[in-house]
């Protein structure tokens, strides 16, 4: 795991954080304990990697989802070495822009990605990306709606931290951004230009499907089996695992995985209740090994909508880190109710894990909707409570 | 009785209950909620005792634990440079054993085969790490096997059946031939209707002589009771003339440590 923990007196003294805010350093934190990759004089490296910061809570490296008000939720980001889980909604809409989302955040923070899917090629998905949101005064304006907003659960110390973050760095381009997490126009493209500037993988499994194996069979479908090696491949061929004494790699590989388990991939547990009930699971472990001895992080939809057996999915979330859920209102009752009119959907925050900790930033917010509105995807705490509408 | 280091007194009380005789069977469990921070509760515990442990650790990296051991006052590298501690790190080892064909039998080896048909390589791996030192002065005390979790056994495409076995060969080994204590950590997945992790999960019920039972409450999140502990104390050979102990907690888990209180009496509430 590339977790960046402090000498002794644990997570609690992120005022450290703050103090050494400077653009290059991001914190002051001393590394101990074993760590992925490279050696100890790489550290001051691996925590000025573009599009990451270390994790107030726990020191823990963190990169956005692409979408700032999901990391809030999630506590500042997605771990690296960590899985997120994305349950899909019904028709898949929601979480195909999430996943868009997480790539788009890749290309713009020059990190790698690995794009796997069975349905569509990976070179047409990158073409699909939403384009940032470039707008400086539209940004300014978020920012300061976002910073003027009060949980009730705010712990201080996390507010000067998130206050720090949400300054307007404006710069000319992009690509030189050195914020975390960016905004996107869903209506817009990823300009040409980025897409080829950027470094990426792609495996289509209709294309991989035909070349032979050479693992033995082990309960893993055909496809599971291919995908896990070509990332094992690319994570050692490129160092992102530190091995390779050539290598010195200094970039996140982000990986994101398309509608894992559905029957594109071979499997068929969403086709019966009798499948193959370990394929996919056995995947998931095998997966988060690669990537808890690496510095990439991934991004995984999955229609467990349509899985038959219940037990599957509570094996799968125990397997994942940050599982979070898509409903939306889509063809059921609750497109027409008054209630719900301005939002497209929920979003359930399923799991976060506890990294090197025995306690996780949990917001007080339980009930989540999102929206689809004027180009920006954003979630709001929903039914008001008590507390003003949350909005991120 | 003020349960302020709750799982402590369970522990000793595993302890005191018969000195000198077989060690005991503790299982973890959790409902609706995470538990882990039971094992690393023991974890601390045992290591901080002089105990020689043999961590079987399948759901998270070393570096996890030793941080949060840290928190707790007790380190991990030192432990395992020491010998005090034979950590099998599941998730690093998977890869291994995966990717590249073993010239030895690997504790993990059932991950590249299609139909494993036990869990031999784990516990010849488990009494290997646990076998008494040659030197005659005992360096450690009673030896302890902890494994977080026994669920994923069940992911990864071991029967329930297989697993109850490895475990029943363990106390053998571990319980009964070197008076030392197994803890283990079992996911109870509810209405899922895990057919599999329920024969397990009943199965090493009545093998243990306690059972610590997170659960998430049923009224739902709260910020100042994370859940409920239920603890149960078990006599498995015996008949029940006497009855079984059991006692209920709410926890609220703190950044270093872990707050019992009766029900309802939380702080937040009083």
């Amino acid at each position: 795991m590339a977790a960046v923990a402090t000498c002794g007196t644990g997570a609690g003294s992120t005022g450290s954080v703050v103090a050494a805010g400077s653009k290059n350093h991001v914190t002051s934190f001393q590394r101990r304990g074993p760590r992925a990759s490279g050696s100890d004089s790489s550290y001051s490296r691996l925590v000025s990697i573009a599009g990451t910061r270390p994790s107030v809570r726990n020191g823990q490296l963190l990169v956005s989802t692409g979408l700032p008000a999901l990391d809030q939720l999630l506590g500042g980001g997605l771990a690296v070495g960590t899985v997120l889980l994305i349950e899909e909604d019904k028709y898949n809409i929601y979480s195909s822009l999430l996943f868009k989302y997480f790539l788009a955040e890749g290309i713009i923070n020059g990190h790698t990605l690995l794009v796997a899917s069975a349905k569509e090629d990976p070179a047409d998905i990158l073409q699909e990306l939403p384009a940032p949101l470039l707008d400086d005064n539209f940004k300014k304006d978020f920012d300061e709606e976002a910073c003027n907003h009060k949980t009730a659960e705010s712990n201080i110390k996390m507010k000067i931290a998130w206050r720090y973050q949400l300054l307007p760095k404006m710069e000319a381009g992009p690509v030189s951004s050195s914020r975390f997490g960016h905004y996107y126009d869903a209506s817009k493209k990823m300009p040409q230009e980025l897409i080829e500037a950027s470094k990426w993988h792609g495996f289509f499994f209709p294309e991989k499907s035909s070349s032979t194996l050479n693992i033995e069979p082990c309960s893993l479908t055909h496809g599971y089996i291919k995908l896990l090696q070509f990332i094992q491949n690319i994570i050692y061929e490129e160092g992102f695992d530190g091995s390779n004494p050539q290598k010195k790699q200094k970039n996140i590989l982000r990986i994101g995985i398309q509608n894992l388990g559905s029957p594109l991939w071979g499997d068929d547990i969403c086709c019966t209740e009798n499948g193959n009930s370990h394929s996919l699971t056995k995947f998931l472990y095998v997966l988060r090994g690669l990537l808890r001895t690496s510095l990439s992080a991934c991004m995984i939809t999955m229609p467990t909508h349509l899985i038959q057996n219940k037990a599957i999915i509570s094996r799968v979330t125990n397997l994942s880190d940050t599982v979070v859920g898509l409903e939306s209102f889509i063809g059921s009752e609750r497109e027409t109710n008054p209630l719900y009119k301005d939002y497209h959907g929920l979003i359930h925050i399923r799991q976060i894990p506890r990294l090197n900790n025995l306690i996780y930033d949990v917001s007080d917010v339980k009930d989540l909707a999102f929206k689809l509105k004027r180009k920006l995807f954003t979630i709001e705490g929903w039914r008001g409570r008590s507390f003003p509408n949350l909005k991120i | 009785k003020c349960p302020g280091r709750l799982a402590d007194y369970a522990s000793a009380y595993v302890h005191r209950r018969i000195p000198g005789g077989p060690g005991k069977l503790t299982l973890l469990c959790d409902a609706n909620t995470d538990g882990s921070f039971l094992v690393h509760h023991f974890l601390s515990f045992y290591l901080k005792a002089n105990c020689k442990v043999c961590f079987v650790a399948l759901i998270q990296s070393f570096s996890h634990y030793n941080i949060v051991g840290q928190k707790l006052g007790v380190s991990l590298t030192v432990a395992r440079e020491c010998g005090q501690l034979v950590f099998l790190e599941g998730l690093k080892s998977s890869v291994d054993v995966f990717f590249r064909a073993q010239a030895e039998p690997h504790p993990l080896q059932f991950l590249r085969e299609a139909n494993a048909e036990n869990l031999q390589p784990l516990y010849e791996f488990v009494r290997e790490a646990l076998k008494p030192v040659d030197d005659g002065e005992a360096a450690w005390r009673c030896p302890v096997l902890l494994v977080d979790d026994l669920s994923v056994l069940l992911s990864l495409g071991m029967g329930a059946v297989a697993v109850l076995d490895f475990i029943h060969y363990c106390r053998a080994t571990v319980c009964w031939e070197r008076k030392g204590n197994i803890v283990a950590l079992v996911h109870d997945s509810g209405d899922t209707e895990d057919e599999e992790n329920n024969i397990l999960l009943n199965g090493l019920s009545h093998q243990s002589h306690l059972i610590l039972r997170a659960e998430g409450l049923a009224t739902g999140f709260c910020r100042d009771v994370h859940g409920q502990l239920r603890i149960l104390w078990r006599t498995p050979s015996q008949p029940t003339t006497q009855r079984d102990q059991s006692l209920t907690y709410q926890y609220k888990i703190q950044d270093k440590s872990v707050s019992f209180f009766a029900k309802g009496m939380s702080p937040a509430v009083l």
